[in-house]
């Protein structure tokens, strides 16, 4: 079970530039780090981060195994209309997680 | 005899401290423990090709001392008026201490209003962490900031 949080305002003013922070459950396991009988823990990591509003993609990010774990991203759109926000994450074997959020610009 | 002797065990001797030898350097080279600047290099090169980069017009805020290094706030602002015409297309980050140089890339855009991404990265060890920014006319900028880790995040498991 995956946890997602997202912080995106209500309501924006057209225009305005809105702030979003996104975090997911996730280990993030880097693939250096050793279990206690020495053995090697497998990298299980989320690679792809994307952001659209109203269909079109306005931030996206590539992580590496040196993001922490419960990756958080902290980043900013213009308010451009009133629409759905789609958070797309997708991890090194293809799965991929979604979330929205409803904007209204006034 | 008893010269022959000892010339044999003094060659064996020899040959197995150089092979002790060898196996040391061999292991010191294989290490993966930390990229090297080379790799930073390398890695923005594979990013950016041979372009030149140059100093400023990015900020990267991070904490001067962090207790370990699992989870160490970092922000990176580039300073762009992000229009169509003036933006910033990307940001990537690296690491001239982690195993990986590569540690983040930010795709940008002039939707975004402004140049600023904020998350939280892994440290082994003390560094300075370099962001560099692509612009929308193709210049290459760049900032660091150098955080104390006191804990690294790869040697304790």
């Amino acid at each position: 079970m995956t946890g997602i949080r997202i912080s995106v305002p209500d309501t924006a003013p057209a225009g305005e530039i809105i702030d979003i922070r996104v975090m997911i459950q996730h280990p993030m396991e880097s693939g250096f780090r050793r279990d206690n009988r020495g053995g090697a823990i497998p990298r299980d990591i989320i690679t792809r981060f994307e952001c659209t509003y109203a269909g079109e993609t306005v931030f996206a990010a590539d992580f590496h195994p040196a993001i922490a774990a419960n990756p958080l991203l902290s980043f900013h759109t213009r308010a451009i209309e009133s629409g759905v926000l789609e958070f797309r994450w997708t991890d090194q074997d293809g799965q991929v997680w979604r979330e929205t959020a409803e904007i209204t610009v006034t | 005899m008893k010269t022959d002797k000892g010339t044999a065990v003094s060659i064996s001797r020899r040959s197995l401290m150089t092979g002790m030898a060898g196996l040391g350097t061999l292991a010191l080279i294989r290490s993966p423990a930390s990229a090297a600047p080379e790799d930073v290099i390398a890695a923005q090169r594979a990013l950016f090709g041979e372009r030149e980069i140059q100093t400023g017009r990015v900020s990267v805020t991070m904490p001067p001392i962090a207790e370990n290094g699992f989870s160490v706030p970092f922000e990176v602002e580039v300073d762009s008026p992000m229009t169509e015409e003036e933006h910033v297309v990307q940001i990537a980050v690296f690491s001239p201490r982690n195993p990986l140089p590569n540690v983040a890339r930010f795709q940008l855009g002039p939707r975004a209003g402004r140049a600023r991404v904020a998350t939280r990265i892994r440290m082994s060890g003390t560094q300075s962490i370099m962001a560099v920014a692509e612009m929308s006319d193709g210049s290459l900028w760049s900032g660091s900031a150098e955080t104390v880790v006191t804990l690294a995040a790869c040697i304790i498991l």
